[in-house]
């Protein structure tokens, strides 16, 4: 159990509580959190759970994936940090961790 | 459509299309009681797993589950699971409910989905022959999926590819019977579906085309034990998985006398020709503003893109459905996505490699980019979508050349 921090693109923030091992997505999803679809359902084919993870977190959310990184690279809102939250399996070093929004999906 | 004197929102169905709207409504802080009525005995999960990755035992029922339960509840929002609707009774605007009970309604929103199209031919009703609709058909099939049986797979489209990926990674004997001449042939142009063929073939599937089913064979038991085909052959099955399409769940609504096409119809707006109904997801033909014109999609991507639009439609802000539909699957490792529709093209276009299997074909029509499938190539997926919402006219020389890149195309 630990919690993350989601701060939708309007800066409203959902502190959400979460066990290891579920995505990020899910989490969000979960949570009803505005701004994250999850429409594919986690299989990394939709584009519409991007978010931005903050600087120092970010090194803790493992590698980008190829196919993930194509996906990325067209989403208007890429940042350096960016992740689709489906492919980011949380770990208890993500407790506490804060995660930005896009203002939109793709 | 807001209206203080309206109270009660009802939804029909518990598919993916009401999961999406019930979440789209919490989060817009939708003033009213919404209820929910399924014959599922399970709250809005995802069915896309089905065919998959949930098959394959490797992700569990609650992961399906499009929110936790409690979300709804803590929402304010009602659930009544395991209950059909039998009638709607537009006078008065009511429902006769399978408990025999009467539910009120101030706005109505039918996301009855659809049902499998069933195979009607000699012994059809023969134990061991499944159709994969819902998670219990899944449990069914699955606890018949033991390495070494032989499943025979009637349809080569998207449910029946994907199951016969999933139980062929375990182990299992798979044939599948397309009785068209190529697989997904009503999705897909003739690139992507023999690369699948091929792709199931070197997995040791027995794809076979141009094979029409005219019945089953049966044991003494009453148990399905082959299937004969129209040219009088005959393919010996342990299992049989029937999944030749879906037909929109209308009954309802023609029943009230809402308007329906094979589909009940609505406008962009997901409203119907009742001003308090609204209808969403696979059980509608609506008007899609993309392609001005109405239409009938089977997908996830449309069921969740009406249920936002109703949900803005409830709440008086009208925002239409206009976005081109997209499409995905994954079978081994192909991981295939695509947009728009495809059929009426005038010109194909490769891009990539079909043997490194990472390409994409473009389908123009009069020069603009109207679809995209794209196969382990995300980019051309995500560069494809925009090409098709904005309608480009691309050359096939700039689409092919693997020295422009695609991102510059946007």
């Amino acid at each position: 159990m630990g919690k993350i921090i989601f701060i939708e693109h309007d800066s409203t923030e959902h502190v959400t509580q979460f066990d290891e091992g579920a995505t990020l997505m899910q989490i969000a999803v979960d949570n009803a959190v505005p701004g994250i679809d999850g429409d594919c359902g986690g299989e990394c084919a939709c584009g519409t759970c991007h978010m931005i993870v903050s600087d120092e977190w970010f090194e803790k959310t493992g590698k980008v994936g190829d196919a993930e990184e194509q996906m990325l690279s067209m989403t208007p809102e890429r940042a350096r940090t960016s992740r689709l939250g489906c492919q980011v399996q949380t770990t208890k070093a993500m407790d506490g961790m804060t995660v930005q929004l896009p203002e939109f999906q793709m | 459509m807001i209206n203080k004197n309206k109270e009660v929102t009802v939804i029909i169905g518990g598919g993916h299309a009401a999961g999406t709207l019930l979440t789209a409504l919490l989060q817009k802080k939708y003033p009213h009681k919404v209820v929910m009525v399924s014959e599922e005995l399970h709250p809005p999960y995802q069915r896309p797993p089905l065919s998959k990755n949930y098959l394959a035992g490797e992700v569990d029922k609650a992961s399906l589950y499009l929110k936790p339960p409690s979300i709804y509840e803590k929402a304010g929002q009602e659930l009544q699971l395991g209950v059909r609707v039998e009638k709607i009774n537009r006078d008065d605007k009511s429902l006769i409910l399978s408990d025999q009970s009467t539910l009120k309604y101030d706005q109505l929103v039918l996301a009855t989905g659809s049902h499998v199209r069933r195979l009607n031919v000699r012994g059809s009703d023969l134990k061991g022959i499944h159709y994969l609709h819902g998670i219990e058909d899944t449990d069914a099939l699955r606890r018949e999926l033991v390495p070494g049986k032989r499943l025979v797979i009637v349809g080569g489209g998207y449910i029946g590819l994907e199951v016969a990926a999933s139980a062929t990674k375990q182990g299992v004997k798979v044939t599948v019977l397309e009785a068209a001449e190529r697989l997904m042939q009503r999705v897909t142009g003739p690139e992507i579906s023999e690369f699948l063929y091929a792709k199931h073939t070197s997995a040791g599937v027995d794809v076979r085309l141009g094979a029409a089913v005219i019945g089953f064979e049966s044991d003494d038991q009453g148990c399905v034990n082959g299937v004969t085909l129209a040219d009088g052959g005959k393919v010996s099955a342990d299992i049989v998985l029937v999944s030749i399409g879906v037909i929109p769940e209308t009954a309802l609504a023609e029943n009230a006398g809402l308007l329906c096409d094979d589909g009940v119809v609505v406008d962009e707006f997901t409203r119907t020709d009742d001003p308090d109904i609204l209808a969403i997801g696979d059980c509608t033909r609506h008007h899609n503003l993309f392609f001005d014109k109405r239409q009938r999609l089977e997908s996830v991507a449309n069921a969740v893109e009406q249920a936002r639009t109703a949900a803005a439609t409830l709440m008086s802000e009208e925002k239409p459905y206009d976005s081109p539909p997209w499409f995905w699957s994954n079978q081994y490792d192909v991981r295939l996505q695509m947009v728009g529709l495809s059929q009426n093209h005038d010109q194909r276009v490769l891009r990539g490699s079909i043997l490194d299997k990472e390409f994409a074909v473009f389908y123009l029509c009069l020069g603009h980019v109207i679809a995209v499938d794209a196969v382990n190539f995300p980019v051309a997926f995500m560069v494809g979508k925009q090409l098709v919402k904005l309608r480009k006219s691309v050359s096939a020389e700039v689409l092919s050349n693997p020295n422009i890149e695609l991102k510059s195309l946007i």
